[in-house]
């Protein structure tokens, strides 16, 4: 190709960059030179999830561009650069910072922006919009001085700012002109229900209120005047009264336009000059606009298609239906909502206990779902969602689906019934066909599932059904999906665990006898040994124990390549006194082991030959010292940062936590090894989010972070829990690590964990915040036990001279395995390898 | 005590057995490694299982201590199991198996460890010197890339 064509985005939204990758995936992105500009200093972000914004204001939280990607497909990124002309004659575009560039197509994304009626006193200061992360940080400053907040505006993003306020400790109003929040996806039953659950949450709601004035206040900065005479005193105030299109560029370039704002466009995105295509929410299609994330994808997707000729899809519309969490409460809303179609049936379930609001509408014969209200709880949202969409036939007895079944049996759909192009995860638009192929292909659990699809990651709530479709082509495959955990058992590790649990075993011959088959092996020895130390927490080499245990527990250190060991002390949180650090030191010395700092902060040994280490643990215990576990499936450390006591911008005393929290799960034995940190502040040194369990100081107590890891596949953390006293912060972990060490599969790391598990993130939140499962103090009970029956392993076997008979290289000889051989190398002691070793037995 | 196995002793011609330790010495269902010489032989680590049914049925084994794939001496350290039916070790460092009684490898069939004859003989375990003349397999190199654990 000699020349590319000249391609211009305007707008780098998530709707702009959807189309980028949306071009990257279509594989002609190299036929384009391709500029983007985007008005906002930063790349594009996830607006959907501004709110996240809030817990660390680090913006990579909700990135949403991947390192690399502009360099690596050679696209020309302007930011903080608006474009304020196209001459559609000389076909140029020219920015504010005075950048031409010429095109040969424009893509138009400018998107939207927030709408502020003219209220008189409108243009005071302390009054904001919900929009970027600008906007954010002018509330964020302006809540410094802050005590109440105002919102005017009850609809979805107006109740997500009202979060955002609440989260910014201000007293939190949300002003809503229509009778109930939210009017336009939700019904008036709905709505009450979501108005008691958000002022359940301290948020005050006020509906029917027409503001007519803001002025200087008495108590605060402003008061807001409302037509029905009354007041409300506040010191910010966020208008999240509807957006409008960004349209002026495409307005003055003289671009077909809705009567109300707007680009039109046809269903290829093209507007009015058929070299410039619009999209997301500067577009308006069909007289709509669309201010959703899932439609906007659609926009971009089409105009690639049309723009590359490499597909055909074309935008025709798309479904409103929403589901999200707002402040904690499930909301979700499908097609006619309000059941405005005419002789429609609704069928409602209220319960006030629970707090759970859902209706369905269908069709005058009960044959098909035509809209749903869903408050508190949005489980069957997927289900309904394809019902509607692919005009299934509903059961006999439709109200079936929303009621509660009695006897635990799932009234949600047959995922069978699905056509194979029903679109199971709109925000990514994943159709079950592309599931179904993702499971052929080899992906068979959930976190395969989302990394190769996507599906799941945007909103979430089709989380249930990808499950079902995964499950149900899994089991057509015939892959039975053998959760044996190896031919010994045919039970999962969870079902181990339930066993040994309640039928109280405590060893494996009796485990092996009543539910096993043949002698055992490497897979099912170390799993019981680990869960009857989870449970009953006896000495890993008690007698009883030890043939389970792999060489690193046997031998209480990690095995290295050539045989020997390494020995980790604890060393809580890093902190250690001088007159320990000499006695590693003087160890290392006498011993002659290789001395390297880790990084959980200690200090490791290597190179102790077995019969060594009961006299290197002598001294180390006499000094003070007690294993690290370092060779456990357990507790390794908790890293952590010096806090408050030290650091001048330490908000929490991190190191204490750190050391109390080290001390508190030290010799925990779980599925896989947990990894922890605390950070002292929100600057994050301890690197709390790449553990199974951070924890990040606050002003007002402690963030708490649960399921990253670093290692081959990183994760960050989620934030599971804000601003807990540090009595609730440990009452969770408890109950966390608990039941991780209850359901998780072997060798399976937290992450994945929770990334397998139905629900997720907010199942964990509800299991263990919530307590759903009604096991909360059983969890913290087991706990408990554990901590309360803590013993250092190597203290009590240096007591024990049957026990340290067994660190001998031979049974019957003193000697030293001579194949244990070491060289120098900067100063220190390596294993020698096989062709040094063949020179020395040369000399 | 029940019956030892032993894997070479039908031959009629006289067998130097060599005491090693005592069947106490030996945990059940685990390993321990003897230091084994003769006149002729360079002192050679073996590896030593005690294998006990659920039924209390014993069972000895002696093969290599040397595992070719680490290059190590830690073959005695492995868990004890069955694999198919067939009593097997795992080698603590990189987890392949090896038949106890004939020291064949599961996951490559070209390496197998030496095995050598073992009785119990009263309360002593013994190996049979004979079987030391096999070859040791000090030179053999095996790829360790067996399931790593992700560290």
């Amino acid at each position: 190709m000699s020349t590319k064509i000249k391609l211009v985005v305007i707008g780098n939204g998530p709707v702009g960059h959807h189309f980028l990758e949306s071009l990257v995936t279509s594989g002609k992105a190299n036929n384009y030179q391709v500029t983007v500009f985007g008005e906002e200093p930063l790349p594009a972000y996830d607006r959907v999830h501004l709110t996240s914004w809030f817990k660390n204001q680090d913006v990579s939280d909700i990135n949403m561009v991947s390192n690399g990607f502009y360099a690596n497909n050679h696209f020309t990124l302007h930011i903080g650069d608006k474009v304020t002309q196209i001459d559609r004659f000389k076909k140029i575009v020219t920015s504010e910072n005075g950048v031409e560039v010429s095109y040969d197509k424009i893509i138009l994304a400018t998107g939207s922006f927030p709408f502020v009626p003219p209220v008189p006193g409108h243009q005071r200061d302390n009054i904001f919009v919900y929009r970027t992360i600008a906007d954010l940080e002018k509330i964020t400053a302006a809540a410094k001085t802050a005590k109440v907040g105002a919102v005017i505006g009850g609809g979805l993003l107006g109740l997500e700012a009202a979060k955002a306020l609440q989260d910014l400790n201000l007293t939190t109003h949300v002003i809503e002109f229509a009778p109930r929040l939210m009017a336009v996806q939700i019904d008036d039953g709905g709505g009450k229900m979501l108005r008691k659950k958000i002022q359940d949450l301290g948020v005050s709601v006020h509906t029917q209120k027409n503001t007519q004035n803001i002025s200087d206040g008495d108590n605060a900065v402003h008061k807001m005047s409302f037509a029905d005479g009354e007041e409300l005193e506040t010191d910010i105030i966020v208008f999240s009264a509807g957006i409008r299109p960004r349209d002026e560029l495409a307005r003055q370039t003289g671009l077909g336009m809705g009567a109300r704002g707007g680009v039109v466009v046809n269903n290829h995105c093209l507007t009015s000059d058929t070299d410039i295509y619009a999209i997301g929410e500067v577009a308006l299609w069909d007289n709509k606009i669309y201010g959703l994330i899932a439609p906007g994808n659609a926009m971009a997707q089409a105009a690639v298609d049309h723009l590359t000729q490499t597909g055909d899809s074309e935008f025709t519309g798309a479904d409103m239906s929403t589901k999200l969490k707002l402040m904690g409460v499930d909301v979700a809303s499908i097609g006619d909502a309000h059941g405005t179609t005419p002789n429609c049936r609704s069928y409602t379930y209220v319960n006030d206990r629970e707090e759970v609001y859902k209706k369905i509408v269908v069709s005058s014969d009960d044959k098909y779902l035509l809209g749903a209200v869903l408050i508190g709880d949005a489980a069957e949202y997927g289900s309904l969602l394809q019902f509607m969409l692919n005009k299934m036939e509903l059961p006999s007895e439709p109200e079936g689906l929303i009621l509660p079944s009695v006897d635990g049996s799932s009234t949600g759909i047959g995922v069978d019934a699905l056509p194979d192009s029903a679109v199971l995860c709109s925000c990514m638009n994943v159709s079950k066909s592309d599931v179904i192929a993702a499971v052929q292909a080899g992906a068979n659990d959930m976190a395969a599932i989302k990394s190769c699809t996507k599906a799941t990651t945007g909103c979430g709530g089709c989380t249930a059904l990808v499950t079902q479709v995964l499950n149900n082509e899994l089991e057509k495959q015939g892959v039975e999906v053998n959760t044996d955990l190896c031919q010994h058992f045919a039970h999962t590790r969870q079902d181990l665990y339930n066993i040994i649990r309640v039928e109280k075993i405590k060893t494996f011959a009796e485990l092996i006898s009543s539910h096993g088959t043949g002698l055992g092996c490497d897979i099912c020895k170390p799993t019981a040994a680990s869960i009857f130390a989870s449970c009953w927490n006896e000495h890993v080499i008690d007698n009883k124990l030890h043939g389970l245990q792999d060489t690193n527990d046997y031998y209480m250190g990690n095995m290295q390549k050539d045989g020997t060991y390494s020995v980790v002390p604890r060393v809580a949180g890093g902190e250690i006194t001088p007159e320990k650090l000499i006695v590693l030191g003087e160890v290392a010395k006498e011993f002659n082991l290789y001395t390297k700092i880790t990084g959980g902060q200690r200090v490791d040994l290597f190179g102790a030959r077995s019969e060594q280490l009961p006299a290197i643990w002598k001294i180390l215990v006499e000094a003070g010292f007690e294993t690290g576990h370092a060779y456990g499936k357990s507790l390794r450390t908790v890293k952590s940062c010096v806090g408050s006591t030290w650091c001048r911008y330490g908000v929490q005393d991190s190191m204490a936590m750190a050391i109390l929290l080290e001390n508190r799960y030290k010799g925990l034995r779980s599925p896989h090894k947990l990894k922890m940190a605390v950070s002292g502040c929100t600057r994050e040194c301890a690197e709390a989010q790449s553990k199974d369990l951070g924890i990040i100081a606050t002003e007002n107590g402690w963030n708490m972070y649960v399921c990253g890891n670093g290692g081959m596949k990183p994760r960050h953390a989620d934030l599971f829990a804000a601003d807990l006293d540090d009595v609730t912060l440990i009452k969770y972990i408890d109950r966390l690590f608990m039941f991780y060490i209850r359901t998780a599969d072997r060798l399976q790391r937290t992450s994945v964990w929770m990334d397998n598990m139905a629900g997720g993130l907010e199942y964990l939140k509800a299991v263990i915040i919530n307590d759903k499962l009604n096991i909360a103090s059983e969890l913290e009970s087991e706990m408990t036990n554990v901590i309360d029956t803590y013993q250092c392993e190597w203290k009590t076997t240096i007591e024990d001279p049957e026990k340290l008979k067994r660190f001998t290289h031979f049974v019957n000889s003193q000697a030293q395995d001579d194949n244990i051989i070491f060289t120098t190398e900067r100063q220190q002691i390596r294993p020698a390898l096989a062709s040094e070793k063949l020179i020395m037995e040369v000399n | 005590m029940a019956q030892s196995t032993t894997n070479s002793t039908k031959n009629t011609a006289k067998i130097n057995w060599l005491s090693i330790c005592q069947l106490d010495d030996i945990v059940p269902n685990m390993g321990c490694c003897a230091l084994v010489s003769n006149a002729s032989n360079k002192a050679r680590q073996i590896a030593i299982f005690r294998i006990v049914s659920l039924q209390g049925e014993e069972q000895l084994f002696a093969v290599d201590n040397y595992c070719p794939f680490s290059q190590a001496n830690i073959i005695s350290r492995g868990i004890v199991g069955d694999l198919n039916d067939k009593i097997v070790v795992a080698s603590p460092l990189y987890k392949q198996h090896f038949e106890l009684s004939s020291g064949q490898c599961i996951e490559d069939k070209s390496v197998r460890l030496n095995n050598y004859a073992i009785r119990l003989n009263g309360s002593t375990v013994e190996l049979a010197l004979s079987s030391l003349t096999a070859a040791p397999k000090q030179e053999q190199q095996k790829n360790p890339q067996l399931k790593q654990e992700e560290k």
